[in-house]
């Protein structure tokens, strides 16, 4: 390696563009921060030596170079950003609306949107954010992120460890705020070192040469968040996987007791009751708004439930005893949490039948008194029912959910019993040749015209179905753990600045130099007040100001 | 008085109080003003943004008592709300740089948005289970702020952009300020046309087909665009010229077409009658009156606000919606429009920063950032409600 020696003696690493020990440009490496066309010197990285500027031989130095250039790192967000906003034109794959004439991706864009649904789809911007090419473009950030702020982050620190308070006069005569003064008192020299002590800068002084810093903790706040960023980026990636996150999906009827899916058997839900509540419209605060919503807006959905855990008999090959763990409501923002599992309030399904009965009467009894009754459990329907005088029912068809299909043909929309229709053969007693009759909501239909009997529904009852959402996700404290140090980060690195004061002497006089990472109205403000009813000399901002163009 | 008409009575107030102050700060600018008039002016104007932000916030307050649950919940309450937030960022930021011309401009932004709020259903309307958590609260205002934040650069790079721009030839970048300037026009030409036909009390009803049923949408304006099938069942009322593109589904989407084709009409009209009237670009016709303004202390304010808004909305807008989200939805990030754009602000705001940082974008190129900015901010704010929830059938 080719180290450089600098004047003041230091050695600096090959590549490093103001040395870091006094800040002298170092002869020949002033293009890589494009120092030799301006006046002012590039203080971004202090001038240290970064391996992506220094090696650019073999591969792997191409791709360190590439991948730490923040141009690079800003191309890949500004193409997320734009893929982002592409997607966000037509509803993704998810948000469909359930009323679409299809929910088929290939058929729907194309319906709803014309040619542009269709190249929508075609590109497969329908499941942008789920698709390899952007999930490989938010890999890229993480790669660009991890290089970039290794190449710059060591030699920072080393830079900032190493740094002097003597400072070549180039060094600072190139920086933004600077000014130059005759004639100065030692006196002045120590109230300025005094007040600015008191600003809570740090100040030393080598043979009067000063330096008065602060804030240089704010330096590392980038490095700190891209590391908050990498861990939410990891975090991802572990959520891709069965072990560290789950999520189903059940619809429970009230009254019915099952086990979680997902669970591995180990906990069992009761829906014991599902409740919607609507808000008073005659409440005075918002009755105008709930007329304008057509006089329902709901207030509450809610599923009393009971939450189970299988115990392990003690003995062996004997069901597991049920002991319940937890009895409470879910509703919309108020879970419930189990040993790592969430239960959500996701959706609902009211009145669905829960069983209806039946009598047999003959069909010319204006009575209909009853020869014989039974009840289809709507939930567990069997293929035949013995009744008690006889008769036997088969169940030839049953449509929980009936509708006339396009052929006209009976059909069934769901499997949820919201609308039941039954063909149903009976046999009367003794008899083995079956009267059909069809039997729906409203509908009472004899096939042939010429049965002796006919079924009448008697009675039903329904329930309501609660949609609820398991989830386990033990990726949320590392999303958590990232999230915070991205805060930590940002606040450090944006709301505090890193302010650094030189002085070096000069005959008489000095010269004061100032440079900070942002903020520069602060810390002129600093200056004017160390300096203040001194002889000092107010620093000049020299920036080349872009309004001269 | 009952506590809701106080409550629009001191949102009234605050509205009249920020024009006052307007312009108390338009006389801080200027050639010809005394230095000591523009101080006591400045001076003046601050303290009217000042009782005007705290009636603004009695409004608040005595809204959220009166309706049980903090004013951000619908449209207007929510648009109100980033007016005053954008008030309170001008007041802070006043105060560490003591720059005035920022009211002349950031208030005008504030007063456009409050009007433009009105506009929209003023109805306490109650809370539907999904945004009953003290996580919609905590979430929407820090939003809010950072967006309010955000505005301040947004004006301090417009004001940075009418100064600096040179306007004795006509260019790509004088054509962009133009834009600029027509957009925030184009509100008030909302503004304008729905006050004008409320007071006339206009009414039309379409009846439009929507998959099986048959819905009814109230225009409140003149038809141009009728819904897409829709007939006009009101008598003696303008008949449609065309109908809203078919593609554009969702709740009452054509009558949303049609009043952003009346914006977009009055708004025009009221930029040319401008241009005639002062015979130039409207930027150019500003430029003079800001020569006192200092160029490289606004591109300060306008990354300064940037540095200060991003951390918040980051917090606001990703971390306290994840979440909101996780609680009600159980999913943290579900990729709907709204989530999208929030982190599509995130990521340009990052860009601007990385740029400024490491690439030395400033001065004029920060400026235009910045106003690349507040338009995702709107963008997100008004069209994604607005025109993609058209295109998504909700909301
Ligand atoms: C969305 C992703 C990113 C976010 C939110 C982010 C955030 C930030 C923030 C807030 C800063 C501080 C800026 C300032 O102080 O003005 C910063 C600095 C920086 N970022 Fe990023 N960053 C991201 C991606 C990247 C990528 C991909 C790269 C690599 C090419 C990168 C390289 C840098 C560098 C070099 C700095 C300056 C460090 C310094 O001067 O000490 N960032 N980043």
């Amino acid at each position: 390696m080719n180290k450089i020696k600098c004047e003041c003696g230091h050695v600096n690493p090959e590549g490093t563009v103001l040395c870091e020990a006094c800040g002298k440009p170092i002869e020949g490496n002033q293009h890589i921060e494009g120092n030799d066309e301006k006046k002012l010197l590039n203080m971004r990285y202090d001038g240290t030596a970064r391996r992506s500027q220094t090696y650019n031989k073999s591969i792997i130095d191409k791709t360190w170079s590439f991948f730490s250039s923040v141009k690079v790192g800003i191309w890949l967000i500004v193409l997320a950003l734009i893929a982002s906003a592409v997607g966000s034109i037509f509803p993704q794959e998810i948000y469909i609306p359930a009323d679409a004439v299809s929910r088929d991706p290939a058929i729907f864009y194309e319906e709803r949107y014309g040619i542009f649904g269709l190249i929508f789809y075609q590109l497969g911007f329908h499941n942008l954010y789920g698709s390899w090419w952007y999930m490989i473009l938010i890999a890229l950030i993480g790669v660009s992120l991890v290089i970039c702020s290794l190449d710059r982050f060591v030699p920072l620190y080393k830079a900032l460890k190493k740094q002097k308070a003597k400072r070549h006069e180039t060094f600072l005569n190139r920086q933004r705020l600077f000014s130059e003064t005759e004639v100065v008192s030692g006196d002045e020299i120590q109230k300025v070192k005094a007040r600015l002590k008191k600003q809570n800068y740090k100040v030393r002084d080598e043979d009067g040469h000063i330096l008065a810093e602060k804030g240089r903790f704010s330096r590392w706040g980038p490095y700190v968040n891209h590391i908050g960023l990498i861990i939410i980026l990891l975090a991802a990636l572990l959520r891709t996987t069965p072990l560290f996150y789950t999520s189903e999906y059940v619809w429970v009827r009230e009254g019915q007791q099952m086990v979680i899916p997902g669970t591995k058997g180990e906990y069992h839900i009761e829906n014991k009751d599902f409740t919607i509540e609507n808000y008073d419209e005659n409440d005075e605060r918002f009755s105008d708004a709930i007329t304008q919503e057509g006089g329902m807006v709901p207030s509450n959905y809610q599923t009393d439930v009971v939450i189970y855990k299988a115990e392990e008999s003690s003995v062996p090959g004997a069901e597991p005893e049920l002991k319940t763990i937890i009895e409470d409501d879910i509703r919309m923002n108020h879970p419930i949490e189990f040993d790592g599992y969430t239960v959500y309030q996701k959706g609902y399904q009211l009145n669905e039948f829960t069983n209806m009965s039946f009598k047999i009467h003959e069909t010319d009894d204006s009575n209909e008194e009853a020869l014989g009754t039974f009840t289809i459990d709507l939930t567990a329907p069997e293929s035949e029912y013995e009744l008690d005088n006889g008769f036997r029912v088969e169940l030839g068809q049953y449509y929980p959910d009936y509708y006339l299909d396009d052929n006209g043909e009976p059909a069934s929309e769901t499997n949820f019993p919201r609308n039941p229709a039954f063909v149903l053969m009976v046999y009367p007693p003794g008899s083995d040749q079956a009267e059909i009759s069809f039997l729906g909501i409203g509908k009472n239909i004899d096939a042939t015209g010429e049965n002796e009997y006919k079924v009448g529904i008697t009675d039903f009852e329904m329930h309501d179905v609660s949609g609820l959402s398991v989830r386990k996700d033990y990726t949320l404290p590392f999303f958590g753990l990232g999230a915070a140090i991205f805060m930590i980060g940002v606040i450090q690195g944006m709301y505090w600045q890193h302010r650094r004061i030189w002085i070096r002497p000069k005959k008489d006089g000095l010269l004061l130099a100032a440079h900070t990472n942002k903020n520069w109205f602060g810390v002129k403000k600093d200056i004017e007040k160390a300096i203040s009813d001194t002889n000092i000399e107010m620093v000049d901002d020299q920036q080349e100001l872009d309004e001269q163009n | 008085m009952d506590l809701v008409s106080l409550s629009s009575t001191m949102l009234y107030s605050a509205f009249v109080l920020y024009l006052i102050a307007t312009i108390f700060f338009s006389a801080t600018i200027g050639k010809k003003r005394k230095e000591s008039n523009k101080g006591i002016a400045g001076k003046i104007g601050i303290t009217l943004t000042i009782i005007g932000f705290i009636a603004q916030i009695v409004y608040f307050i005595t809204r959220w008592i009166a309706s049980g649950h903090a004013p951000v919940s619908n449209l207007f309450e929510f648009m109100t709300f980033f007016g005053m937030t954008i008030v309170f960022a001008f007041i802070i930021i006043y105060f560490i740089y003591k720059l005035s011309v920022l009211g002349l401009f950031a208030l005008p932004v504030a007063l456009i948005i409050i009007a433009y709020a009105s506009m929209f259903p003023t109805d306490i309307a109650p809370l539907v289970p999904s945004l009953q958590s003290h996580w919609l609260y905590i979430h929407v205002t820090t939003v809010s702020l950072a967006q309010g934040i955000l505005t301040i650069s947004f004006v301090a790079g417009l004001i940075y952009l009418i100064r600096q721009i040179d306007q004795s030839v006509r260019s790509k970048r004088t054509t962009w300020l133009e834009i600029i300037l027509y957009s925030l026009i184009l509100f008030v030409g909302f503004i304008v046309t729905t006050t004008a036909f409320n007071l006339m009390n206009y009414n039309a009803t379409f009846e439009y087909p929507s998959g099986n049923n048959v819905l009814t949408s109230e225009y409140t304006m003149p038809a141009i665009a009728a819904p897409s099938d829709g007939t006009l069942i009101t008598e003696d009322v303008m008949q449609p010229w065309f109908e809203t593109p078919e593609w554009m589904h969702g709740v009452d989407a054509g009558r949303k077409f049609n009043t952003l084709i009346w914006s977009f009409i009055s708004g025009s009209i009221i930029y040319v009658l401008l241009r005639l009237l002062l015979r130039k670009r409207i930027g150019a016709a500003i430029q003079p009156l800001l020569k006192g303004t200092k160029p490289d202390l606004l591109d300060e304010v306008a990354y300064r606000a940037v540095a200060i808004g991003f951390p918040i909305f980051t917090l606001g807008g990703l971390i306290f919606a994840a979440i909101w989200a996780e609680e009600a939805w159980g999913r943290f990030w579900g990729w709907d429009p709204k989530e999208v754009w929030a982190l599509i602000t995130f990521f340009f705001y990052a860009a601007f920063l990385h740029l400024r940082l490491s690439r030395g974008w400033h001065g004029e190129k920060t400026a235009w950032l910045a106003a690349g900015g507040f338009a995702i901010i709107m963008f997100n704010l008004i069209a994604v409600n607005l025109i993609l929830a058209g295109l998504h059938s909700y909301a």
